[in-house]
């Protein structure tokens, strides 16, 4: 058998466990995905929703529309939780020794949570979409748009899954693994996922306009409502790609360093 | 040999653990590594299934050499560790389809297997259960069944039966006694001198990252004096006339409990064993009880251990 078709059959044979995981514990598994980005958009909407309308910072764009494609990556960062702890507990009990002293394609142990996050957090996305439009999203019908907008989101879930694998397998604990989540947590509101950058301080401005979910949310919203994205695609795929990166390559150094105690 | 050791060295930065370390284990044997805690056993395990890389040593298991051909040797053995690895939120089923799946059998034969292994562990009742509703004996008895399930040549069993029952130990003995008369050849690790009696071939104690003694448990036994017997007397001046006989200082604390006894060591059973009845009989000695203490494992172990302690 090569490389390559081993290194598929493991992976499938990973994947297929971790959807076992995320099927006995499908509270733990999707409830976390979906609690924060409803309350935000009942939240956001109801709260904030009039006074973002009314300062005249989105032009004539309605909030739902500007919002959504932020929800869109609070989803997937809220996601990521299910999929770290569930890392973590592979690499603090006892089966990744087994693992280990196997012949396998070690990555795919990591790999197979990797896509399993994937799945669900596209699932939790799609329903937060079903929600939005409910309350009044209203994308471009554009198939190329709608496209590459789907594209993105799926290299941006792909890069958060990526660091949460990191987060896991890089923490003694699943308790340490939530605290560090909780830095990544914090990060979207910091961005333009609920305001433009040209209502915030200027010290809050500049960091929101420069770290890297701001150009995603930025590029999506340009994709899926129309109007300038600042000629930051490139810039988002760029994030994407770079933090996919970080994300792989810090999962497995962590992953290869705890083999060797 | 199914595992060829030489010079096996492991510190862990200044703490060495293991200080130099040869072992020789037989194709089909059950070879038991004995040893108190700390000793380095569980290092040895971790070094000789590819878990962790030893300092220095030549390893070479099942003609593998361990540092240039770590998936050829992972590919022939099944670890069973200390703390069971199974999968808690999987089935026992599950898991041994698991394994089936990363050993690349075909479905056919992998439902097969487990459906035997399960039956052969005795846990075909409880195949469709989640493996956290497991007690300790199924966790470990599911453990080396999915240690087995690719058909290993070499089987590494860390402190198999600790933390388990009596009845649990028993049947997972069991087990490993056919395991081996299968022809898979075992490499054990306790704490229980019973066990290893009971199990090896062989018997090598470890003792602070070195081998002190090594081979049967007979030879060992033998190599230690040939334990003692006790004698016991009707009343006090017997028991001093005995005494003064043998040239022992005799206890004086034995005396203030009920039964006048008195301890004579052994140096070899049979024929001392027939010099004292002799020499208590031409003294005109009576004795009420005698008893004969063969050396145990457990002398040996202690005899070997303290002496480096």
């Amino acid at each position: 058998m090569t490389t390559l078709s081993r290194n598929m059959s493991d992976t499938g044979t990973m994947f297929r466990r971790v959807l076992k995981h995320m099927q006995r514990n499908f509270g733990v598994t999707i409830l976390p995905a979906l609690f924060t980005p409803i309350l935000m958009l009942v939240m956001m909407l109801n709260i904030f929703g009039n006074s973002v309308e009314d300062s005249g910072n989105l032009g004539s764009a309605s909030y739902i529309n500007y919002l959504t494609p932020g929800l869109i990556l609070i989803t997937a960062i809220y996601g990521v939780s299910g999929a770290a702890i569930r890392a973590n507990t592979d690499m603090t009990q006892g089966i990744i020794n087994r693992f280990r002293t196997m012949s396998i394609a070690r990555i795919s142990v990591l790999t197979g949570h990797v896509i399993g996050n994937v799945i669900i957090t596209m699932l939790s996305i799609s329903v937060i979409l079903v929600l939005a439009v409910l309350t009044g999203f209203r994308p471009v019908m554009q198939a190329d748009t709608l496209l590459a907008a789907f594209g993105l989101t799926l290299l941006m879930v792909i890069a958060v899954s990526w660091l949460a694998v990191a987060i896991g397998v890089s923490s003694k604990s699943p308790e340490g693994a939530t605290g560090f989540l909780y830095i990544i947590y914090t990060v979207p509101f910091l961005s333009t996922a609920f305001v433009p950058a040209a209502s915030m301080t200027p010290i809050l401005a500049w960091f929101a306009e420069n770290q890297p979910f701001s150009p995603m949310i930025d590029t999506l919203r340009a994709l899926l409502t129309g109007g300038d994205d600042g000629a930051r695609g490139l810039m988002a795929v760029g994030w994407c790609v770079v933090l996919t990166l970080v994300g792989y390559i810090w999962a497995r150094l962590a992953y290869n360093r705890s083999s060797n105690v | 040999m199914m595992i060829m050791v030489k010079g096996l060295r492991k510190a862990f930065r200044k703490h060495v653990v293991l200080d130099g370390i040869d072992l020789n284990v037989p194709q089909g044997s059950i070879f038991a590594l004995l040893g108190p805690n700390g000793a380095g056993k569980t290092t040895t395990v971790q070094i000789l299934s590819t878990l962790i890389r030893a300092d220095a040593g030549q390893v070479q298991i099942a003609g593998h050499d361990l540092n240039k051909e770590a998936e050829a040797v992972r590919a022939v053995i099944g670890v069973t560790g200390q703390f069971s690895a199974v999968d808690n939120v999987l089935t026992g089923e599950e898991n041994m389809m698991l394994m089936a799946n990363l050993r690349q059998l075909q479905p056919k034969e992998g439902r097969r297997r487990t459906a035997d292994l399960l039956q052969r562990f005795e846990l075909t009742d409880a195949a469709n259960k989640p493996a956290s509703t497991y007690s300790g004996g199924m966790r470990r008895k599911l453990d080396l069944a999915m240690s087995l399930i690719g058909n290993p040549q070499l089987i590494f069993l860390d402190e198999p039966t600790t933390g388990l029952d009596p009845r649990s130990r028993k049947m997972l003995w069991d087990s490993i006694r056919t395991l081996a008369s299968s022809g898979i050849t075992i490499l054990l690790t306790t704490q229980y001198l019973d066990e290893a009696d009971r199990l090896a071939d062989r018997v090598a104690v470890l003792d602070k990252g070195k081998l002190v003694v090594e081979g049967t448990p007979n030879e060992l036994k033998r190599r230690m004096p040939g334990g003692h017997v006790q004698l016991e007397f009707a009343d006090l001046p017997t028991l001093k006339q005995a005494a003064q006989l043998f040239d022992i200082a005799w206890d004086t604390h034995s005396d203030s409990a009920d039964a006048h006894t008195l301890k004579v060591a052994l140096t070899d059973t049979i024929t001392s064993l027939r010099t004292i009845l002799e020499r208590l009989d031409m003294a005109a000695i009576t004795i009420t009880g005698l008893a004969v203490q063969t050396p145990t494992l457990d002398d040996v172990f202690l005899a070997y251990t303290a002496q480096s302690n």
